[in-house]
């Protein structure tokens, strides 16, 4: 059924104010990254700065290890998406092309699992954390995080891997591959972009974690880019807003880019295994 | 995120009791590392706590201060994990307000035979009392900032109408008046940022003789909304609903949100923490004029009540002496300066508030220092059940108040019959 213009001018342009709506706050947010401090306070604030300035951004610098912070973000981020995904990987492909008792009751578990409280997973890893003294580490925040990413990524590879026509491997094998030379040869490369696709999902989940880097992180030299943003916010919630700003922008850049980068995949991850070919 | 965060908290202390190791061992060779969390957000006020420790650092070479910087964000839960844990820094920066639960649970030191005499004598005892639970003093009270107004010193001038000053404020009955001719069409003489109703209300109202809690000679403590206590909420009511010299609109609004409309000229006067002056300061239009006024004043005179910043330390530190010694330092009369000034805040110190640098009159320091001696504890500090009583009852009861909502006599009834039932249950 052919939509009429009327109709399709009307998609685009709920279309185009709910894409206005979710840019609003990021736009703003450069906007006032960039602004000095009498134009924060204006009564009638502009969308582009009047006179723009860098002092933010030096100011935030100046006063946070936000840099240290960045990298400690990036290894706890990176260590937790690249080993959720390898512990994923094998299972995903086990409960996905096996489906015996076990496998049923092990995707069962995941689905429970994703409908627990916080609490049931930081409790026992606050007490191995501590019991290890890898609290006040990266290495520990890694843990948390991978702990936390594996369910959904354990879900999203369940999928690529139905995604992926077993009559492949049963082909590959009546040709002479054995096992390992079938997954290698044939599977991988068809897996790849879901592996890299629940890859960046647990990076950026990793990302933007708060709370365990919170409880976890004692010292500066350890936290991670969500904690030491607060540290630009006072008593009563009183914020030095323009370095506030000019850091979570900073902050944003490398999720905005990885998800420009990987939405596509992203998409196709979820869907993967949706509809029964 | 809130509360989803303090659910796990909860349920970690739960889990955690009994569970966690105790206190840190020495190092080898015999040398002692303190660890300080501070609060300071303002760069002025890190620069300020980081030279401080660098001074320490550079005399007391057996006894290392680490700096670690918290977040007053969230203070509360981080401590609260980390007393359980067995991770707490050895010195604790955080408000008096927030302490009854941490003093009561056990996680911190009695400093009442810690501190010295020199620092228990130069700060006054209603400082003493934000900090004093039961018998224990678990807190050296040493940065306090009163509610003042700011305001617009172009308007007011050109107005006539009389400046108050700390020896001659205005009353709560001359500030209406005042303010009904301030105003004018789509100009509002005041801006009350009341995002958090119930600290201001109770702390502007010890000026009017307001007290609402009263304890029993059983020790309980119950809610009494007598006439002091009605002056405050009733004077900002009348503005809003009946002068419309209060804009309704900046009730659900914290202070910053405000001072656009101040710089805009929307508004006249815009009651705030002291401290703010530094945004004001930062973010004020060039050529605009402000100034400091005192609060008002009631039968109390200038009273107010206030939750000043405080250094505690940590039950679990083996280091009590030497942390206890570090506070002394940092709190001595010149150093407390300092940290004063980096915050914009006034220190509770009585050798520290005669400073030359507190009583300039750039950015009105001096009006601010004149009313310390007027700064007594917030009427809420150690009542139990205060944060339930105020988040269940009397922010939504004062919300619905000054928004024109209920009267003034449902309000009552809301403050009495709804809340002292709260209260009851802390207090069996």
């Amino acid at each position: 059924m052919r939509a009429s213009t009327g109709a399709r001018v009307g998609q685009y342009v709920a279309l185009l104010a709910y894409l206005v709506f979710l840019a609003f706050p990021f736009l703003w947010l450069i906007s006032t990254a960039f602004k000095p401090p009498q134009e924060l306070g204006s009564l009638h604030p502009t969308w582009i700065p009047e006179n723009p300035t860098l002092a933010n951004f030096r100011q935030a610098f100046d006063e946070q290890p936000l840099l240290r912070a960045a990298l400690n973000s990036l290894l706890a981020a990176t260590g937790a998406a690249v080993i959720a995904v390898v512990i994923a990987t094998p299972m995903a492909y086990v409960m996905a092309r096996h489906r015996t008792r076990l496998a049923r009751a092990a995707t069962g578990w995941v689905v429970v699992s994703q409908a627990f409280p916080f609490v049931l997973v930081i409790i026992p890893l606050f007490l191995v954390l501590k019991n290890l003294r890898l609290i006040n580490s990266v290495p520990g925040l890694v843990m948390v995080y991978v702990v936390w990413a594996l369910p959904f990524a354990l879900w999203m590879l369940v999928g690529y891997v139905r995604a992926v026509p077993a009559e492949l491997e049963e082909a590959a094998a009546v040709d002479g591959a054995g096992r390992l030379r079938t997954l290698v040869s044939v599977t991988a490369p068809l897996l790849a972009p879901g592996i890299v696709a629940t890859a960046l999902f647990a990076f950026i989940t990793a990302w933007n974690e708060f709370f365990f880097a919170l409880v976890l992180l004692k010292t500066p030299e350890k936290q991670t880019l969500p904690v030491i943003l607060t540290h630009f916010i006072g008593a009563e919630g009183v914020a030095d807003l323009g370095p506030l700003a000019a850091a979570a922008f900073l902050a944003t850049l490398p999720s905005l880019v990885v998800f420009a980068v990987i939405q596509r995949r992203i998409t196709g991850g979820m869907l993967a295994g949706a509809v029964k070919s | 995120m809130r509360a989803r965060s303090g659910w796990i908290v909860a349920a970690v202390l739960l889990l955690l009791t009994g569970c966690t190791g105790g206190a840190r061992d020495g190092s080898a060779d015999g040398r002692i590392t303190l660890r300080f969390q501070s609060l300071a957000w303002q760069e002025e006020s890190v620069e300020a706590n980081k030279e401080l420790v660098a001074e320490w650092n550079a005399t007391h070479p057996d006894v290392r201060v680490e700096y670690v910087q918290g977040s007053w964000d969230s203070v509360h839960d981080q401590l609260l994990t980390s007393f359980e844990g067995g991770e707490a820094p050895d010195i604790i920066h955080d408000a008096s307000d927030d302490l009854a639960d941490f003093a009561y649970g056990g996680y911190l030191a009695d400093l009442t035979d810690l501190l010295p005499e020199r620092l228990r004598a130069d700060i006054p005892q209603r400082s003493w009392e934000t900090v004093t639970f039961g018998d224990g003093i678990y807190g050296v009270p040493f940065l306090q900032e009163p509610r003042v107004i700011i305001a617009n010193a172009t308007w007011l001038k050109e107005s006539g109408v009389r400046i108050p000053t700390p020896e001659a404020p205005w009353t709560w009955a001359e500030f209406r008046e005042v303010t009904k001719e301030l105003s004018s069409e789509g100009k509002y003489a005041v801006a009350w940022p009341l995002k958090e109703p119930v600290s201001a209300t109770l702390n502007l109202s010890l000026s009017a003789g307001g007290q609402l809690f009263h304890r029993g000679a059983d020790g309980k403590v119950t809610v009494r909304f007598e006439a002091g206590d009605e002056v405050v909420p009733r004077t900002v009511h009348d503005q809003v609903n009946t002068d419309a010299s209060a804009s309704g609109s900046t009730l659900g609004s914290g202070g910053s949100d405000t001072l656009p409309g101040f710089f805009g000229g929307k508004y006249a006067m815009v009651p705030l923490g002291f401290s703010y002056r530094q945004q004001i300061v930062q973010q004020a239009p060039k050529g605009f004029d402000w100034q400091v006024l005192p609060a008002p004043a009631g039968a109390e005179g200038l009273a107010q009540g206030v939750s000043p910043q405080t250094l505690s330390i940590a039950e679990d530190s083996p280091y009590k002496k030497e942390a206890a010694a570090f506070i002394d330092f940092l709190l001595r009369p010149e150093n407390m300066v300092r940290l004063a000034l980096g915050d914009w805040m006034l220190p509770t110190g009585t050798q520290a508030l005669k400073d030359p640098a507190l009583h300039t009159t750039r950015h009105d320091w001096a009006t601010g220092t004149a009313l310390a001696t007027h700064l007594r504890s917030a009427p809420a500090q150690s009542v139990r059940g205060y944060p339930e009583w105020k988040d269940k009852v009397a922010t939504p009861a004062f919300q619905e108040y000054y928004s024109g909502a209920i009267d003034l006599g449902e309000l009552r009834r809301r403050l009495e019959e709804d809340g002292n039932p709260v209260l009851a249950r802390y207090q069996r």
